[in-house]
This record gives C-alpha cells, sequence and structure tokens, in this order.
C-alpha cells in the first residue's frame, strides 16, 4: 500500500507549529506544501533541482533553534544524492530531510526514477552517517514520522511512499525574491 | 616580502571574519589549502565539505533565509558545476559569494584544466555575477573587500578569482 501524497503532507504539517520551516522541492511536493495550506515559513523551491537538502542544511545550521523540514520527491532528491553525504558529516539535530517516493518523475510524464529499479534512498542515508532513518509506508509509520518531526533531535531522514498520481495542481507562490522576503520576515531577521 | 607574499591566505580569512561569514563551504582545492586550514579552525565559523561545487550555491541560499552569511571556496573547475544552481542565487536576490582559484591558464601543466579555466570570467559575467580579479597578493583584500560588499550589501552573485600566477603552479614530481 502507498501513501496519498497530499494527506500525507497535511499529515506532516498538521500544527506544525511556529518553529517549523518548511522547504518544499521543486514540483509536486511543492504543490503538495501549498495545498496544505500556504505559510510565510515555506520557501517554495520552483527550480534548483539537487538543492533542496542543501538549502535546509543552511538554514538548519544558521537557525539552530528551529526545526527545519526538507520535503522533496525522488528525483529531486537523486540529482543531490551527495548532499546526503554533506549532510551526513555536519548532522545537524534540527533538520528533517523526507522524500515523498513515488517512484516515477511526475511532473514530465511520469518516466520510471532509479527508485523503482532498485535504488534504496534509505540505504543512501544510511550509509552517509545520518543516524535516524524512517522507512514510511502506512498511517502508523506516517504518525509516527509526524511526532518525531515535532521533536527532532537528530538529523532525521525518512523515505514516504507515496502513490503516482496527479492531484489537481496547486500553485504557491513564484516570486523567488517575494517568498525569500517573506520567509526572512516571518522568523524575524531584519533587511 | 616573501613572508608578505605569501600570507594573502590569512588576509583572506581576515576579510572574511570582517565581513560576517559564518558558513564556509568548499571543495578542497589547494590552492584555498591555507584558507580552508583556518577556517576550519575558527569556532565561529561552520565548514562545510562539500561533494561538489552547487551544493554550496544551496548552502548560502538557506544560510541567508536563516539570517547568517556564507562564502563559498573553490577551484575554476567547480563554477562550471554550479551554472544551473546559479540560478536560485539570481532568480531569488540570494547573496553568492565565491572565492575562486583558478587552474587552466598560467603554467597549467595539465592540459584537462583549461577548457573551464579559460571561460570562467566570461561564464560569470553571463551569470550577472559581479567579478573582481586579483593578480598579486596586494590585490587580493581590495578584490574581496569589495565582493563582501556587492554580495551582502547588493544581495547579489560576486566573485573573488584568484589568478593562478598569485597561487603559483602545481608540483607535478616530488
Amino acid at each position: 500500500m502507498r501513501l496519498e501524497r497530499r494527506a500525507a503532507m497535511a499529515t506532516l504539517l498538521a500544527n506544525r507549529g511556529d518553529d517549523l520551516l518548511l522547504i518544499p522541492g521543486l514540483g509536486s511536493t511543492a504543490w503538495d506544501a501549498a495545498a496544505a495550506g500556504d505559510d510565510d515559513r515555506n520557501f517554495y523551491l520552483w527550480g534548483a533541482m539537487g538543492g533542496a537538502a542543501m538549502i535546509g542544511l543552511g538554514l538548519a545550521l544558521a537557525q539552530a533553534k528551529r526545526r527545519i523540514a526538507v520535503i522533496t520527491g525522488d528525483g529531486e532528491m537523486l540529482m543531490g544524492l551527495g548532499s546526503l553525504a554533506t549532510i551526513g558529516i555536519q548532522r545537524p539535530p534540527n533538520l528533517a530531510v523526507i522524500v515523498f517516493d513515488n517512484g516515477v518523475y511526475g511532473e514530465t510524464g511520469m518516466q520510471p526514477s532509479h527508485t523503482q529499479s532498485g535504488v534504496d534512498l534509505i540505504d543512501v542515508a544510511g550509509a552517509c552517517g545520518i543516524g535516524t532513518c524512517l522507512d514510511v509506508r502506512d498511517e502508523g509509520a506516517l504518525a509516527d514520522l509526524a511526532r518525531r518531526l515535532k521533536h527532532l533531535s537528530e538529523t532525521l531522514f525518512a523515505r514516504v511512499l507515496i502513490a503516482a498520481e496527479e492531484p489537481p495542481r496547486v500553485l504557491p507562490l513564484r516570486d523567488g525574491v517575494a517568498l525569500k522576503e517573506r520567509f526572512r520576515t516571518a522568523i524575524g531577521i531584519k533587511p | 616580502m616573501t613572508t608578505r607574499a605569501n600570507d594573502w591566505p590569512d588576509r583572506l580569512f581576515e576579510t572574511l571574519k570582517r565581513g560576517g561569514v559564518r558558513q564556509v563551504g568548499y571543495v578542497p582545492d589547494a590552492g584555498h589549502a591555507r584558507l580552508i586550514d583556518r577556517c576550519r579552525a575558527d569556532s565561529e565559523i561552520r565548514d562545510v565539505a562539500l561533494t561538489t561545487e552547487e551544493e554550496g550555491v544551496a548552502l548560502a541560499a538557506g544560510a541567508w533565509l536563516g539570517g547568517e552569511r556564507a562564502a563559498l571556496l573553490m577551484q575554476s573547475s567547480g563554477v562550471g558545476n554550479c551554472i544551473n544552481m546559479f540560478s536560485l542565487a539570481r532568480t531569488c536576490r540570494f547573496p553568492l559569494l565565491m572565492l575562486i582559484t583558478m587552474r587552466g591558464e598560467w603554467e597549467e601543466f595539465n592540459p584537462w584544466q583549461v577548457p573551464m579555466g579559460s571561460i570562467v570570467d566570461p561564464v560569470l559575467k553571463l551569470c550577472e555575477a559581479e567579478v573582481y580579479r586579483a593578480h598579486t597578493p596586494e590585490e587580493v583584500v581590495g578584490a574581496a573587500e569589495r565582493a563582501v560588499q556587492q554580495a551582502f550589501g547588493g544581495e547579489r552573485i560576486a566573485a573573488v578569482i584568484l589568478s593562478q600566477q598569485l597561487i603559483g603552479k602545481k608540483v607535478w614530481t616530488k
């Protein structure tokens, strides 16, 4: 059984708390985050494929007292696999990298991704030294991930197996400067 | 003169410190070895070893989102790895301060360094970066200070290019 992506995102972001900062990776995870409810503390990516986890790392190091969630797709994560190695040696305790894995490139016509043919992102993350690596395949495991996300104490990686489906797009703001400025303002950074 | 000529990496480090840089991403590089050592030894700076240079472009964006200043150290070949990720800095106007050591120009022994080294300047300019080149030790601090100002004051991509003549040629036989 695979989870429904919109419901999974909604579960992870329910009662998120003021201190959760979200980096949704480009494509479907950005639409999922927007569908769950827009928030100034979401920095949606419309590009920078392969960069989501590293943006999360820079943010986590800069904002040690806040929790950072990167929620991205398997294709986006595959483009930045090296960043798991980089995160594995930094291990900020306030960073969670969560991959919605449907095994396909949904935005470009559902072509199969490497994860469908045996590449296991949990094994990769574990081999890179990330201590907590969760395999989320059902509602119980998703609820556990949501709980852990509320009280991050070490770098966490999770693969959430989701169905290959294309719910209606919910498009967030796409002006990068505006996204950046509202994010910084929301967490109290002076211009 | 010799001592002074060789201590430009220390002055570069002091410029980063004065500029308030708190995160330094780097791909290991002989030309930056001294600067990397200084960053690693500094308790106020988080040094982040990268697997590839474009990770550092994203790292710097995340740092700025969180209110910190970052710098990215690389060799000229790394510029090519970054090109698409520069879109992140350009679209969102993230400050991006890069210190780039040159290969493939002065007395280069390895021809494989030449294709990327020869197009670093035009590529950076196409990507709307401000480029400041230092040919001599005396030019390093001025170039770096201007780049710091452009990057963080103007929220732009700014690059200091450290000429191969400044760094010295790589020794291939020992």
